[in-house]
C-alpha cells in the first residue's frame, strides 16, 4: 500500500512573542503513515501531539523540514483547499467546530464553501448522516444533541467532503462513556468500510488498543511506533514518559511483578481474563 | 432564568409558514411592522392582533414559546408603559401631583405601546421560529446583495450572524454554567445590594468572555479545515425558490397594511 502521509524532518516553533524565546514545539519529527491504516497517537499535554495533528492538514506549517499528504506538500498554498478535502480534521470541543444550527445544513458546510452542485450536495449529505447514523436526526438543532451526537455530526460534516483520510484530535475527550463508544464505532467502521487512513490523537489507552498501530510522542519527538501490543507491553518506558497503559495491561503487568506466571503483551479484556484463569488451572 | 430567553431559536417544523420562501418572509415581516404603527385606533391594531394570531396557528408553534419570547423584555415593556402613562400630558387629566399627571391619552398610549411591542416581539419572534438560522441568512444574503455593488461586505456580515445566532443556546448554556460554578464559590448574584450584584456580574462575564474568544478561535480553525474562504463560488444545501403561496402570502399583508391605513383614515374622519 502506498503512503499517505509522509512526514521527514519537521521541526515546528511557534512564534515568538517580543523578547522571549521561540518555543519549539517539534524536534524531529518522521512518521509514515500508510493508506488504509488505523493509527492512535499518544502523549501527554505539551508533547506536540496536536500540533503534529495540526500539520497533516496545512493549518500549521513546518518551521523546517516536509509534511507530504497524497502528494500534496502543505506547504503549497495554492493546493491548500485540495489538501484539506483530502485530509479532514475533527476536534476536541464538538460545539466549537458545528457552524450551522440545523444539522444537514451543517454537514453540507464544507460542500458549500467547495462549491458543489445541489444534487450532488444533497447525495452527499445524506450519504454522510446514515454513515454516522445520525440522518433520523438531520432538522435538529445541534443544541438538542448529546455530546456524542455533535462529534458524530462533526465527523459527517469531514466525511461528506470525501477526504482520503481523517485526523481526529482528541474526539472524545468531551463525551461520556456511551457518547465515547458510538463516536469509535463510527471511526473504526469508516476505517474498515471506506478504507479511510484515521489518525486518532487520544490519550484513553483503550481506544489506542484498539488501533493498528501506536505512535508515542514525548518533548516533541516520537520515542515508540509499533502495533499497540508491542507498544503496551513496554509498561516501564510508557509510564517512564507520564503515561498509563490500558487497565487490563497493567493488571497483568502488576501480577507478573507479583510473581504470578502472566504473558506481558495483553492488550484487551479477553486475554486479561484467559490469562488468570490459566493462573487457576 | 437565562434558558428562557428563546429570542433567535428555532424550532424545525413543516408548516405553511415554516415553508414559506425566508426572502417573502423577511419582507413580510417588515410590512407587519408597518402595520402594527399604523393606525391609531383600537381597530386598527386588533387587525393586527388577528394578523398575528392566525400567523401563530398557521405555524404549529405552541403559543407558550411567543410568551416565552416577550418575557425577558418584560422589564423594558413596563417602563416604556409607565413613562408614556405618567409624562403625556395631553387630554382629559385624571390625576395630577407636582409634574406627574395621569390623563386619558397617556393611558391610551401607553396601553397601545404594550400591546404593539408585545404583537412586535411576537411576529419577529415567529421569524426566528420558523426559520433556520442559516436559511434566514441566506434570505438577508441574497435580499441585501445589491448592495455588494457598493462594496458592501454582504456574505461577511450574514455569516457572523449566522454564527453569532448559532452560538446563543451554547453561551448560554455556559453562562449558566459559570453561574452555578461561582455560586458555589459563594458569589451573591441573586441577592446583595445592587452594586453588589453588579459586581458580582464580573465574576460571570470575565470567563464568559474567555471562553467566547477561545471558542471563536477553535471554530475559525475548524471553517478553514472545511474549507471557508468567503462566500464567492459557494453553493448552498437550501435552495431559495419561491413557489406561488409565497407570492399569495405577501400579498395577502399588504392587502391587510393596506387595509389598516384606510380603517385608521376612516376612524379618524369619523370621530
Amino acid at each position: 500500500m502506498s503512503n499517505i502521509i509522509e512526514i521527514k524532518n519537521l521541526y515546528f516553533s511557534y512564534p515568538s512573542d517580543e523578547g522571549s524565546e521561540p518555543v519549539e514545539v517539534l524536534k524531529g519529527v518522521d512518521l509514515t503513515i500508510k493508506e488504509g491504516e488505523f493509527t492512535a497517537i499518544l502523549g501527554h499535554n505539551g508533547s506536540g501531539k496536536s500540533t503534529l495533528a495540526k500539520h497533516i492538514n496545512g493549518i500549521l506549517v513546518p518551521t523546517s523540514g516536509t509534511v507530504t499528504v497524497d502528494g500534496i506538500n502543505t506547504a503549497d498554498e495554492e493546493k491548500i483547499y485540495d489538501l484539506r478535502c483530502r485530509a479532514g480534521m475533527v476536534f476536541q470541543n464538538p460545539d466549537n467546530q458545528i457552524v450551522s444550527s440545523v444539522v444537514e445544513e451543517d454537514v453540507a458546510f464544507a460542500l458549500e464553501n467547495l462549491g458543489v452542485p445541489y444534487e450532488e450536495m444533497r447525495r452527499r449529505v445524506d450519504e454522510a448522516l446514515k454513515d454516522v447514523n445520525m440522518y433520523d436526526y438531520r432538522l435538529h438543532s445541534p443544541a438538542q444533541l448529546s455530546g456524542g451526537q455533535k462529534q458524530r455530526v462533526a465527523i459527517a460534516g469531514i466525511i461528506a467532503m470525501k477526504p482520503k483520510c481523517i485526523i481526529l484530535d482528541e474526539p472524545t475527550a468531551m463525551l461520556d462513556p456511551q457518547g465515547r463508544r458510538e463516536v469509535m464505532a463510527v471511526i473504526k467502521r469508516m476505517n474498515r468500510d471506506h478504507g479511510i487512513t484515521i489518525v486518532l490523537i487520544t490519550h484513553y489507552m483503550d481506544e489506542a488498543a484498539q488501533c493498528g498501530r501506536v505512535v508515542v510522542m514525548d518533548k516533541g519527538r516520537v520515542i515508540l511506533d509499533d502495533t499497540p501490543r508491542a507498544v503496551f507491553s513496554q509498561v516501564d518506558k510508557v509510564k517512564a514518559i507520564g503515561l498509563d497503559v490500558p487497565q487490563v495491561t497493567e493488571l497483568a503487568w502488576e501480577l507478573k511483578k507479583a510473581g504470578f506466571d502472566m504473558p506481558e503483551d495483553i492488550i484487551t479484556e479477553e486475554e486479561c481474563v484467559s490469562g488468570i484463569m490459566n493462573l487457576f488451572n | 432564568m437565562l434558558r428562557d430567553i428563546t429570542i433567535g431559536q428555532y424550532f424545525p417544523g413543516n408548516s405553511l409558514i415554516h415553508r414559506l420562501d425566508p426572502r417573502f418572509k423577511i419582507i413580510i415581516t417588515f410590512i407587519y411592522i408597518m402595520m402594527l404603527f399604523a393606525g391609531d385606533h383600537i381597530a386598527c391594531l386588533s387587525v393586527g392582533a388577528a394578523f398575528t394570531a392566525a400567523a401563530i396557528i398557521l405555524s404549529r408553534i405552541p403559543f407558550k414559546m411567543f410568551v416565552k419570547s416577550v418575557k425577558p423584555l418584560m422589564p423594558f415593556l413596563i417602563l416604556t408603559a409607565v413613562l408614556n402613562l405618567f409624562f403625556i400630558g395631553s387630554g382629559e387629566v385624571y390625576f395630577q401631583w407636582k409634574f406627574i399627571k395621569l390623563t386619558s391619552d397617556g393611558i391610551e398610549v401607553s396601553i397601545f405601546m404594550l400591546i404593539r411591542i408585545t404583537l412586535l416581539i411576537m411576529g419577529s419572534s415567529l421569524l426566528t421560529y420558523t426559520t433556520s438560522p442559516i436559511t434566514l441568512t441566506d434570505a438577508i444574503e441574497r435580499l441585501l446583495s445589491p448592495l455588494k455593488k457598493l462594496k458592501v461586505p454582504v456574505h461577511e456580515l450574514a455569516m457572523m450572524m449566522s454564527i453569532a445566532l448559532r452560538f446563543i443556546p451554547t453561551l448560554i448554556e455556559e453562562t449558566d454554567k459559570i453561574m452555578a460554578a461561582q455560586k458555589a464559590r459563594g458569589a451573591e448574584i441573586d441577592s446583595g445590594s445592587f452594586m453588589t450584584r453588579a459586581r458580582n456580574m464580573i465574576a460571570i462575564l470575565v470567563p464568559l468572555f474567555i471562553s467566547a474568544f477561545r471558542r471563536a478561535d477553535e471554530l475559525a480553525t475548524a471553517m478553514e479545515c472545511r474549507c471557508y474562504r468567503g462566500g464567492e463560488g459557494r453553493t448552498r444545501l437550501r435552495q431559495l425558490c419561491s413557489a406561488p403561496r409565497d407570492y399569495a402570502a405577501l400579498a395577502i399583508t399588504i392587502v391587510f397594511y393596506g387595509g389598516v391605513i384606510a380603517l385608521g383614515i376612516v376612524l379618524k374622519h369619523a370621530s
